[in-house]
């Protein structure tokens, strides 16, 4: 998918301006810093850098936000990616005896990928999006958003899109940044449905009783599925993805709908309906659409996952966060590249200097599509995500001065 | 101390509270004098016994009549506590060492096997799962009023939750989980859990789960005792690695130690023998005669696809390395196959090169990574869309499964040999019985348990090398033999044999070395 003849080649002048102007520090470090409630949770953060060429550097870390700024200014990534608080500051590991230096605490993160639904689109596949598929997105967040607050009673969660074929979600609660690897790589197989590699035909089995989080879940995949599979995907139109949904029903199933093919008898389809246990069309609409999470990214307190604001390389679009409430018409492809958002920026801020009071409706149209397109409103969401996360700071800094009035 | 006539006086002593329930959590180290020789002994025979523990987990269901049977058997025969009900005093014509003994014993070995299992990441994982399995074999044989107890002893205390709401949650209760029927709801107590101390009912959706809380009723609180011991023993173990310099500086206990540590995983394929004996160009004919399946479908699907995803590059690339690859061929290797498909030389280079050495110890933290194991492949790093990792046996759909063992030209009683030890949860032992029809021998002379065995017993076979040997058993073992061909208690005593000739050849070697000393 050609996002407006994008080149990569444009990154070393565009990134400079992008970093300068429009990346949000502010909320950035308002974010990592978490109120500063646990002392060096900013300074001992890992960043990883992917610079020029190529190049990776690891175990980046920053005392404040100025010297996060400044370095960035100055080594100009192309990627960006956070890692984990460490018990020392990551850019001195080294001075570290060996052995002491580990990984302490981290959001939970999730990495939904299009790639790994590959046999069940037809539209794209591998790197390619397009709005027939991203309603898989839309499910996922979906689903995994009910889940991780009911059930788990998450209330933090970041909802970012990854700039090229995904959806991550960083989970920032207090007690999710705390989680084990243990627990982390439980929460992440409670939400899995859809197991198996390229040797497993069929991918969902369930058995009675169906859980809550099941039912929950299929809730949510009904809702959208006669639109997205049978309309978008057209899973039951050709004769190839109709042989892919027959490979799911079992024999006996199949068996009884020749037979009511052969009598038109009308009491097969309801005894089909009745057999005990199968919940194959269950099956079948969760193989197509339920998501389809990597547990490995969500299991390890030291990984490294794609920065929010940062740019991806390949696509130029920005990582910006997702508004829930806006979550069904969330279009991947109208989101801000570094293009779109430099270069209009650089024309409107110059505009908007000269034509402060101009009433001119081409000129309000021009400021109303800066809106729009750039990134004002996903900086302006973070803000309202980050004054719900403060309050969660302010009990903690209470108690704390409480304690330290005691002595 | 008293003495009184005939009648048996219970005297009260110190050492009997110390054991008097069956079953601890290891909260206390054990504090009295004792020889080396017992030290030694003790620290064995629970190896034995976590090393059955292993090896019956993966043959059989855990909890299972035939599992328990077996586990009785074993510590019957270690003299280990098997019987939570007997009491610690009793000196009753028993043969043998009494209750209380074997308590002791339980106590100090498994001490001695923290300090032994303690050092690396690998070792405590294996300890902790072992150690959890026995924990729960045991938590399982206690009677209810036991297991009450034994809660209270520790500290378990969580909160229950009331009537009305039990009342309002009754459908989910029971839609969460198999045994939780109405009658359950009505009739047993709830707790409330924070979810983190429930991750093994979390993590497979046995529980229902509200606002970061389970609902366990009473009869299924195992699990969360569960847990809680796993938590307990791994900070244990971490606190005993930190003392572990002052422990090593005894030179009597450094060298048993470490023949502990490695006992347990037998050979781990890290030392690379024969470097450089393989060249490349034989690859493709060993992964058919020689690979054990896992390897010959990730290596097809490399020739196919020209990649391989990194848990398909891991198993197969530390496999690779284990059976002699050299760094250097190891880098042509992939490199090679790389280029073939979508990937170019410069991107190998800077995307994937850096992965294989990181696996061979020249990048990172240069560990040397060892090549997976069976039990590795089949339990961790669950196969999914694009990914050719993982055992066949285990991962693969029974059809696929069996379409495959039919290009690989096996014969269809073989096969369906093998998918009734697929059926029966026997990965390992199917996937010996595939050794054995593409070697076209009776049967295996050794028990599977690492892919890179395989490989080493397959090129054995082929070469002509070591005869093979037939299982001199017990006499069991040998009626059963002209009882059944080829059945799976065959397989089982063959395989418990095997285990069983490897440690007392150990131990005699711990006697010679102390008879040195």
């Amino acid at each position: 998918m050609p996002s407006s003849g994008y080149d990569a080649a444009c990154l070393p002048d565009l990134l400079p301006l992008y970093y300068r102007r429009l990346f949000p520090f502010a909320q950035y470090h308002r974010w990592l810093n978490y109120g500063g409630v646990q002392k060096n949770y900013f300074q001992n953060r890992e960043f990883s850098f992917t610079l020029k060429d190529d190049i990776y550097v690891r175990y980046q870390s920053f005392s404040t936000q100025t010297e996060l700024e400044k370095e960035m200014l100055k080594m100009n990534p192309y990627k960006i990616d956070v890692g984990a608080i460490y018990s020392h500051r990551p850019n001195q590991h080294n001075t570290v005896k060996s052995g002491t230096f580990q990984a302490l605490e981290k959001e939970l993160v999730f990495d939904i990928d299009m790639t790994d639904y590959d046999d069940v689109r037809s539209c794209c596949s591998a790197a390619e999006i397009c709005s027939k598929c991203w309603t898989l997105m839309t499910i996922a967040v979906h689903i995994l958003d009910r889940a991780l607050r009911d059930d788990f009673g998450f209330q933090h969660l970041l909802w970012v899109y990854s700039g090229r074929r995904g959806v991550h979600c960083w989970v920032c609660d207090e007690a999710a940044r705390k989680l084990s690897v243990a627990a982390r790589s439980a929460v992440a197989e409670y939400l899995s449905l859809v197991k198996g590699g390229d040797e497993t035909v069929k991918k969902v089995v369930l058995t009675d009783p169906l859980h809550p989080f099941i039912r929950e879940s299929l809730a949510v995949v009904e809702r959208y599925f006669p639109q997205y599979a049978l309309h978008e995907q057209e899973i039951l139109s050709r004769k190839e993805s109709v042989d892919k949904v027959l490979a799911l029903v079992p024999e006996d199933i199949l068996f009884l709908f020749q037979c009511c093919i052969y009598e038109g008898n009308k009491a097969c389809s309801r005894a089909v309906g009745n057999s005990k246990g199968q919940h194959f069309e269950k099956e079948i609409m969760l193989q197509y659409c339920y998501p389809r999470l990597d547990v490995n990214v969500s299991k390890g307190v030291n990984h490294l996952l794609k920065s929010p604001f940062s740019v991806h390389p390949k696509t130029g679009r920005i990582s910006v966060p997702m508004d829930l409430e806006e979550l069904d018409t969330f279009d991947p492809l109208a989101v801000p590249t570094i293009r779109s958002a430099t270069v209009l920026n650089a024309r409107v801020s110059e505009d908007v200097k000269e034509k402060e009071n101009e009433k001119d409706a081409a000129e309000r149209r021009k400021i109303r599509d800066y809106k729009r397109t750039s990134l004002a409103k996903y900086v302006k969401y973070f803000d309202q995500f980050l004054d719900g996360l403060a309050l969660s700071w302010k009990g903690e800094l209470l108690k704390k001065s409480d304690l330290e009035k005691d002595f | 101390m008293q003495f009184s006539g005939r009648r048996r006086k219970v005297i009260t002593s110190p050492q009997v509270e110390l054991y008097g329930q069956a079953l601890q959590f290891y909260g206390q180290p054990p504090l009295e004098n004792m020889s080396l020789s017992e030290f030694e002994s003790f620290a064995v025979d629970r190896l034995k016994l976590l090393k059955t523990i292993e090896n019956l987990g993966v043959s059989y269901v855990k909890l299972s009549d035939d599992y328990k049977r077996k586990l009785d058997n074993e510590s019957r025969n270690l003299n280990f506590p098997y019987r939570p009900d007997a009491v610690p005093d009793d000196r009753k014509s028993q043969v043998g060492p009494s209750e209380y003994e074997k308590r002791r014993k339980d106590h100090i070995s498994h001490f001695i096997l923290r300090l032994a299992y303690c050092q690396t990441e690998d070792l405590r994982r294996w300890f902790i799962q072992q150690e959890v399995d026995l924990f729960r074999y045991r938590f399982n044989g206690l009677q209810p009023k036991q297991k009450v107890e034994f809660l209270h002893k520790n500290n378990l205390q969580y909160d229950t939750i009331s009537v009305e709401e039990k009342k309002t949650l009754q459908d989910k209760l029971v839609n969460s989980s198999h045994n939780v029927s109405g009658i359950t709801v009505e009739d047993q107590d709830f707790y409330k859990v924070p979810f983190q101390d429930a991750l093994d009912l979390v993590r497979t959706r046995k529980v229902y789960l509200k606002a970061g809380y389970v609902y366990i009723p009473h009869q299924d609180i195992v699990a969360i005792v569960l847990n809680d011991f796993r938590t307990r023993l791994s900070k244990a173990l971490a606190l005993t690695a930190r003392s572990l310099p002052a422990v090593h500086s005894d030179e009597r206990l450094q060298p048993l130690l470490n023949h502990l540590s490695h006992a347990y995983v037998g050979q781990d394929y890290s030392i690379q023998k024969n470097v450089g004996k393989i060249s490349l160009e034989q690859i493709d004919s060993l992964s058919v005669k020689s690979f054990p399946l896992c390897m010959r479908q990730l290596h097809q699907a490399l020739r196919d696809s020209h990649h391989l995803r990194h848990g398909g590059r891991m198993q197969y690339g530390l496999f690779l390395k284990g059976i002699g690859l050299s760094l250097e061929q190891a880098l042509q290797f992939w490199r090679s196959e790389f280029i073939r498909g979508k990937v170019d030389a410069d991107k190998f280079d800077k995307a994937y090169a850096y992965g294989i050495r990181h696996m061979f110890g020249k990048e990172g933290k240069r560990a040397d990574y060892t090549p997976y194991s069976c039990m590795k492949v089949i339990l961790s790093n669950l196969p999914s869309q694009g990914d050719h990792h993982g055992c066949p046996f285990r991962h693969s759909d029974p059809e696929l499964l069996k379409q495959k063992l039919q290009f690989y030209k096996v014969s269809p009683s073989g096969i369906s040999q093998i998918l009734e030890l697929v059926k029966g949860m026997h990965y390992q032992l199917a996937c010996q019985k595939y050794f054995e029809l593409t070697h076209s021998i009776e049967e295996a002379s050794f028990s599977l348990n690492h892919p890179n065995q395989y490989f080493i017993e397959s090129q054995r076979v082929l070469g002509g090398g070591k005869d093979i040997k037939r299982e001199v058993g017990t006499p069991q073992r040998s009626q059963e033999n002209s009882a059944a061909r080829g059945s799976t208690a065959d397989r089982e005593a063959a395989a418990a044999a095997n285990a069983a000739k490897d440690l007392p050849e150990m131990t005699e070697d711990l006697d010679s070395f102390f008879q040195d000393a």
